[in-house]
């Protein structure tokens, strides 16, 4: 229902930047480590995807194509004992947080050898060693608790910091707010990442917000926002290392609204047919975060294509192990019924 | 190599599917990711995605095929280099597309059924009190204080958490004094965000923090029950054993008085349905204490319910150091050979007051207080139902998928040869809990609906 004073159109280009955001400055090799890392993600979903094609993987399966420079850009500002977590397309948040790929698609395929023993499956994974807490199916769950995770933080007085991811979806539901509310009552060190893919499941951010500006979401609770271009790694890392450094200072939370986008349906049996080919292919043609990379390491010219090759085939040879191995890693026991109900 | 393109599955139960159009011909070259077919299903048309860069060598299902299993060759690639005329379309017999995935590796029956680890109930025991230990008198209010208090003294990892614990002191004061004994930090008071901090403390536990959520009331926990449920009681399972939710949920539970039907309800059945969950629900101020320091050092959520017309009773406690129960074990209250009666929470207090009764006319009556709902002692009640034959089960709560309903199931399954009666379930009345004094006092549980039901199972009437 758009009336004309509506606060916002559909369609319309309202979007409002914060502040022209800074791109980080990455070092040959960081530029390298983005590039293989958002690589590693793109061929692992892509052979998910097609490992549920063939019948290898049941359920649900919700895949990160397209949103690989948000995780990898935010990953790499983190240090060791901050935490991470995340709702239900969470393969990639795995992998960035340096889970072994073998392990995530063992538990795709519900194998022995899968992360949660094959007992959670694609939305549920967990590596809290690596500060990784999930991996929740219930949209918008994850921001109560990861601001949970962050109260903890501060807790033990730590300079820690908790990232909590949630989509554009999530960003409606009633208890993202109670959780924004709570953090900036007690300036917790959570910092909120909301991946704006532009659609919950099929329905678009101009039909399901009445605020289309999902970094002003805050501004009632006084939390600071800001929106970033989620394509580019390099401006993710950027914002990262502000959100970062407000936290630790002990300021309290902080929003960033991640524009990115998925090139694949909400889910595997989702047809997209809310949205253009068109659309899709643009945002693959003229935005793609892994292209973006690829030309900024052939201009400044320290690796050249072939150069590059050898990195795909070293990726390619990552995912093609961990498929092999999720194939041939045997069904869980059935005596796995039982355990870890309890501790 | 050659690589293999086979009909996909786009959802979870499609079995198979029309291969609608062809968007490439033999000899193109393709990028993962292309868009190389459309597919058909019942529900939607869906494109196929190259999972590979390379030349297609050949197609192998024409275009308008229908019912095409899910799992067969469609089409050949050829990787970069490889010529794709002498590409071989025999289907290699080691490709694991074409078989049926996901075998069952070995046969069910084959194995013991094997029961979830806990601890048997027969091998727990309430600790031994000391001869000659001092026995105080302390209202379930302090007792609950007092566990909560011992236990943050030793383990600086507990909090506790909710509506008005901290300056207010707790809304029905379970919680006083804990602010000025252990400060802001640790006793904090919350906005009216049920959802929000019973999520906060579930993720404050996953990180190993030792919360105590308090709320208000239990009826108001129902804005927060998923986070009770699938955060707090799920993930350890989920995470195959990785992550831990050490967390305590507690507060009243069930009706009060004259606070109508919203205020009033009991959630003891609707917790204890749920695996992962342990859920207590004590009667005297002893068990209060005892099981509510089990429920903090527990390394699981627990659920813990009290009851706002107990908080003021008063009975005796042992007064040591550290006096801790076991959940998952129930007490014998009173002894008695003729009648078993089973209840928990404020119903003990019924149940007792009908054993007096049925005493009076010569009926022996046992009653035992289960105090844990989950896991549940049924050791423990077969044993009593042995002696007695006879079982009434009573709880202040609705009748339809009960505890009451449950434990009467379990026992007529376990202990069918010892009844000589069905046994009988006394519940409140099967309506929303009126306001008006002589109606709500008509719907909850009496002693005297006890006994009439202690007398129906004895053929006594």
């Amino acid at each position: 229902m758009t009336t004309k004073n509506s606060p916002k159109k559909a369609g319309a280009p309202t979007r409002r930047r914060s502040k022209k955001p800074a791109q980080f400055e990455a070092s040959n090799e960081e530029l390298l480590e983005f590039y293989e890392q958002m690589l590693l993600i793109r061929r692992f979903e892509e052979k998910a995807g097609q490992m549920y094609g063939m019948g290898l993987i049941g359920g649900f399966c919700h895949l990160y194509i397209g949103q690989e420079a948000v995780v990898v850009g935010i990953q790499s500002a983190l240090k060791d004992g901050d935490s991470v977590i995340t709702g239900y397309r969470e393969h990639g948040h795995m992998i960035a947080a340096g889970a072994d790929p073998k392990a995530v698609m063992a538990e795709l395929t519900g194998r022995e050898g899968g992360c949660s023993k094959g007992k959670g499956g694609s939305m549920h994974m967990f590596d809290p060693d690596r500060g990784f807490f999930g991996g929740h199916g219930i949209v918008g769950a994850q921001v109560s608790l990861g601001t949970g995770l962050g109260f903890a933080a501060k807790y033990r007085k730590t300079d820690n910091v908790s990232v909590a991811y949630f989509g554009d979806g999530a960003a409606n539901q009633g208890q993202v707010y109670e959780s924004f509310n709570m953090a900036r009552i007690w300036n917790l060190p959570v910092i909120y990442i909301i991946e704006n893919n532009q659609y919950a499941m099929g329905t678009s951010v101009t039909r399901s917000s009445s605020e289309i500006e999902l970094y002003r979401r805050g501004e009632s609770f006084r939390i600071p926002g800001k929106q970033v271009d989620g394509m580019n790694v390099l401006e993710v890392r950027a914002a990262m290392e502000e959100a970062v450094q407000h936290c630790r200072s002990g300021e309290g939370p902080f929003i960033l609204e991640m524009k990115t986008y998925r090139y694949r349906g909400h889910s595997m049996s989702d047809p997209a047919k809310y949205r253009s080919k068109e659309e899709v292919q643009k945002m693959r043609a003229e935005h793609d975060a892994i292209d973006q990379v690829k030309q900024r390491i052939l201009d400044a010219g320290f690796k050249d294509e072939a150069e590059l090759k050898e990195i795909d085939k070293k990726v390619k040879a990552v995912v093609a192990e961990a498929a092999t191995f999720a194939q041939e890693s045997p069904e869980p026991a059935l005596s796995e019924l039982y355990t870890d109900v309890l501790v | 190599m050659a690589i293999e393109i086979t009909m996909p599955a786009l959802s979870p139960t499609m079995e198979k599917g029309t291969l609608a159009k062809w968007l490439v011909k033999e000899g193109d070259t393709v990028e993962s990711g292309d868009v190389i077919a459309e597919i058909e299903t019942d529900k939607a048309t869906m494109e196929v995605e190259s999972v590979d860069d390379g030349t297609v060598a050949k197609i192998l299902i024409a275009e308008g095929t229908d019912d095409v299993p899910v799992g067969e060759l469609i089409a050949i690639l050829a990787e970069e280099g490889e010529d794709a005329s002498s590409v071989d379309t025999a289907p290699k017999a080691d490709v694991p597309v074409t078989e049926p995935v996901a075998e069952v590796a070995e046969t069910p029956v084959a194995q013991e059924a094997p029961v979830p680890a806990q601890a048997k109930a027969s091998s727990l025991k309430d600790p031994e009190i000391p001869e000659g230990t001092a026995m105080k008198t302390v209202t379930v209010r302090e007792a609950l204080r007092d566990a909560m208090a011992e236990e943050m003294r030793k383990d600086g990892d507990i909090f506790v958490m909710g509506e008005e614990v901290a300056e207010y002191q707790g809304a029905y004061k379970v919680t006083q004094g804990l602010l000025d004994e252990f400060g802001p930090e640790r006793v904090i008071d919350t906005p009216i965000t049920e959802h929000g901090f019973a999520g906060l403390g579930a993720g404050a536990a996953f990180a190993g923090l030792k919360p105590v959520i308090e709320f208000m009331t239990f009826n108001f926990a129902m804005q927060a029950i998923d986070h009770i449920i699938n955060s707090a009681a799920k993930t350890h399972y989920m995470s195959g054993g990785l992550v831990t939710c050490p967390i305590v949920f507690r507060g009243p539970n069930g009706a009060a008085s004259r606070v109508g039907a919203q205020h009033s309800q009991n959630y003891a059945a609707w917790y204890a349905n749920v695996p992962g969950l342990k859920v207590v629900a004590p009667y005297d101020a002893a068990d209060a204490k005892g099981l509510l320091k089990a429920a903090i050092q527990d390394p699981n959520p627990v659920v813990f319910l009290e009851n706002e017309l107990m908080y003021g009773e008063s009975f005796e406690v042992p007064d040591l150091d550290d006096f801790v129960l076991p959940i998952g074990k129930a007490r014998v209250y009173r002894e008695g050979a003729d009648v078993t009666i089973i209840s928990y929470s404020i119903t003990v207090g019924e149940a007792l007051k009908a054993a007096d009764k049925l005493a009076e006319e010569g009926i022996n009556a046992e009653v035992i207080d289960l105090r844990t709902i989950r896991p549940l002692d049924l050791d423990t009640l077969i044993e009593s139902v042995k002696k007695t034959n006879r079982c009434v089960v009573a709880e202040e709560g609705w009748p339809q998928c009960s505890v009451a309903s449950d434990v009467s199931a379990q026992l007529m399954e376990q202990a069918f040869d010892w009844l000589d009666a069905p046994v009988t379930r006394v519940n409140s009345v099967d309506v929303p809990l009126p306001y008006a004094n002589n109606l709500e006092k008509a719907a909850v549980v009496s002693a005297d609906d006890i006994v009439k039901a202690a007398k129906a199972v004895c053929y006594a009437e």
